[in-house]
């Protein structure tokens, strides 16, 4: 059987790979990596994987130096007064506030808020496989959403292309960090980074913060202006005094960050009171206007206490990405001979024996990747004979599956400089490969995404809709 | 099946490990089944105990039942909104969540718990009917992942013949 091939080239190549590592990759392959390197999301890494940012930090220096600068200059000029006229607890309050702000602040933006990591192409294929055989045998392109009950009522899954998975109810797919985030609540460029399931109390902890912050500093400063005043001078004056200019620029800022501050904490402890998300909320997800009789929220606790206790302390989950965690040593090496003989055993077997529409699948991918065998895979060996629907299938999803696992690698390495084009169409590829709606809309698919993939045709039809 | 991989001696950890080492390497992966997520009761975590056909000829339905029913006791625990996890969430805000850097969440601690289960349950029932459960945290906890495994040696063609009737029976 062809299958005891497969097995009988696995003990060889694992002991061929170092050298064969050594052959293509210069130090990469001793150095063991680490998930975050190959991490596929916009995201940025620091610290060997412990910070975790979005590629575009928005604001964050701003937000940061407001606060910094502003609270600099309460503690220069306004408290040396005050301690002086009130009391020496003021800078003890503002203190304890600032560290507790610029903590909260700096939780929400580096701590993952409940990354989903992206599915395996095992995952993909199965769910592919389950959208196949259960969509019906007229010609529509089958749905993309899966409904399912939660607490007695219907709910809407929807697949996300770019995951390859469905996603769990109340995850959204962030586009400006290109991940799937749970229970998302929304991107805050303030922050620099997403606002979901895990750091959603250290959001709403560094609003409800900064509110009493810029109320104490507000307060504060209308008090040393007004005690200046009541030396005997007018305002005008009290405000040219040297010092006293200083908190006029507090004020400034002060007086509109506390409009949209408050507006926000207000906001937001509405929302964590009847357990909603603003992404739901701006939605209207669950707003009983829209007509239908039973479209309550189906996650709250019904009480508000209950609700404010489950979203702000609960028990924290675990980031799910593992940043941390070294590479299997299998993925760790590129492509060239490790990958294309790990993979293909399972989709081997799994492609030969499953139905009609993936072997098509197969079929397509096939033109691709005899296209592309020679740019990439040198060390392909091509023992197999081609001979019979079953062997030829699993030969073919063996490159197919080398010419997955080669782009995968190619992505992320300097040795995506080799073949770029390849890697590109690959990717694509892989893309309209589990796209039911585009194969079952074409009838000839491999002639059609042949000539769209060799043309190098801007593939419009198929982004990846969030 | 049964004699895929020797039955391990009770107590003998390192030999029981070493076994499971042994089944990745000697035997093939045939297929890998995935076991979804249950979201009838929400956003925790659990997993559907519906059985699936491709296991049909390799594990008994009650001992596949009770692994899968444990795993969700074991995240209902982790994920239970009660006196010990408001104690922990307000403790961690009144110390501006810096006591994560040193204390292990309840969370964490059931995970270890979860790990440790899995591996016992992959020693003793699983991987002697040739059979491995994948963490569902490798997952992104949205899978409960079963490989399942052809044993390459002497009982090929059986266990080749009967992975194929269960495959084509899906």
């Amino acid at each position: 059987m062809k299958n005891c091939e497969y097995q009988q080239i696995d003990p060889r190549a694992l002991s061929v790979l170092p050298s064969s590592a050594q052959n293509h990759t210069e130090k990469k392959a001793q150095r063991p990596r680490r998930k975050w390197e190959v991490f596929p999301g916009k995201n940025r890494f620091f610290c060997d994987g412990r910070i975790i940012l979005a590629r575009q930090n928005g604001v964050l220096p701003l937000t940061l130096s407001l606060i910094i600068v502003t609270c600099g200059l309460f503690f220069a000029f306004d408290c040396p007064f005050l301690v002086k006229h009130l009391t020496v607890f003021i800078p003890v309050i503002g203190g304890v506030l600032f560290v507790f702000v610029v903590l909260s602040l700096l939780r929400t933006s580096f701590t993952d808020p409940g990354i989903l990591p992206r599915a395996t192409p095992d995952e993909a294929a199965d769910v592919e496989k389950q959208i196949d055989t259960s969509g019906s045998s007229t010609y529509r392109p089958p749905p993309r959403t899966k409904e399912i009950l939660i607490n007695q009522q219907v709910v809407k899954l929807k697949y996300c292309f770019t995951c390859k998975t469905f996603r769990p109810p109340r995850t959204s797919h962030c586009s400006l960090c290109d991940n799937c985030v749970e229970r998302f609540d929304h991107h805050c460029p303030w922050v620099g980074n997403c606002v979901g399931k895990r750091n959603y109390r250290f959001f709403y902890s560094f609003i409800i913060s900064l509110s009493f912050l810029t109320s104490f500093i507000f307060g504060c400063v209308i008090t040393h202006i007004t005690l200046r005043t009541q030396a005997g001078k007018t305002i005008v004056q009290a405000i040219q005094e040297s010092p006293a200019r200083y908190p006029f620029l507090e004020l400034v800022v002060c007086f509109f960050s506390i409009w949209s501050i408050l507006g926000l904490s207000g906001f937001h402890t509405y929302l964590v009171a009847s357990n909603l998300t603003t992404n739901e909320d701006i939605k209207g997800s669950w707003s009983s206007k829209r007509g239908a009789e039973d479209s309550g929220n189906p996650y709250t606790y019904n009480s508000i206490i209950t609700n404010c206790c489950a979203t702000l302390c609960g028990p924290m989950p675990p980031s799910l990405i593992d940043r941390r965690g070294f590479l299997p040593h299998d993925e760790a090496i590129p492509a060239v001979s490790a990958s294309e003989i790990e993979l293909p055993p399972f989709t081997a077997k799994n492609d030969a024996h499953m139905c009609t529409p993936s072997t098509k699948d197969v079929l397509e991918r096939m033109v691709h990747s005899l296209d592309s065998q020679g740019l990439c895979s040198p060390g392909t060996p091509k023992t197999t004979p081609l001979n019979g629907e079953v062997s030829s299938a699993a030969a073919l999803s063996r490159d197919a599956s080398s010419s997955a696992g080669c782009s995968q690698q190619l992505d992320h390495q300097a040795v995506a400089a080799h073949c770029p084009l390849f890697s590109r169409s690959s990717k694509r590829d892989s893309l309209h490969s589990i796209n039911p709606a585009f194969r079952l809309a074409a009838p000839s698919p491999s002639l059609s995404r042949t000539t769209l993939i060799q043309g190098d045709a801007p593939d419009t039809g198929f982004i990846p809709l969030p | 099946m049964q004699g895929l991989v020797p039955a391990a001696t009770d107590g003998n950890m390192a030999t029981e490990f070493h076994n499971l080492q042994e089944l990745r390497h000697s035997a093939s992966l045939a297929n890998k089944v995935f076991i979804q997520r249950d979201y009838s009761e929400g956003t925790t975590c659990r997993f559907q105990t519906k059985f699936p056909s491709e296991l049909e000829s390799r594990i008994e339905r009650t001992l596949f039942e009770d692994t899968v029913k444990t795993l969700n006791n074991y995240y209902a625990e982790a994920e239970k909104i009660g006196g010990q996890s408001y104690l922990e969430g307000c403790l961690a805000c009144a110390t501006a969540y810096l006591i994560f850097l040193c204390m292990e969440t309840r969370y964490e601690k059931v995970l270890k718990k979860i790990a440790k289960y899995i591996q016992e349950q992959n020693e003793k029932i699983y991987a002697p009917r040739g059979l491995l459960i994948t963490d569902p945290i490798e997952r992104g906890m949205r899978v409960i992942e079963i490989s399942i495994y052809e044993d390459r040696g002497s009982s090929g063609s059986s266990s080749g013949s009967s992975s194929v009737s269960g495959s084509t029976a899906r």
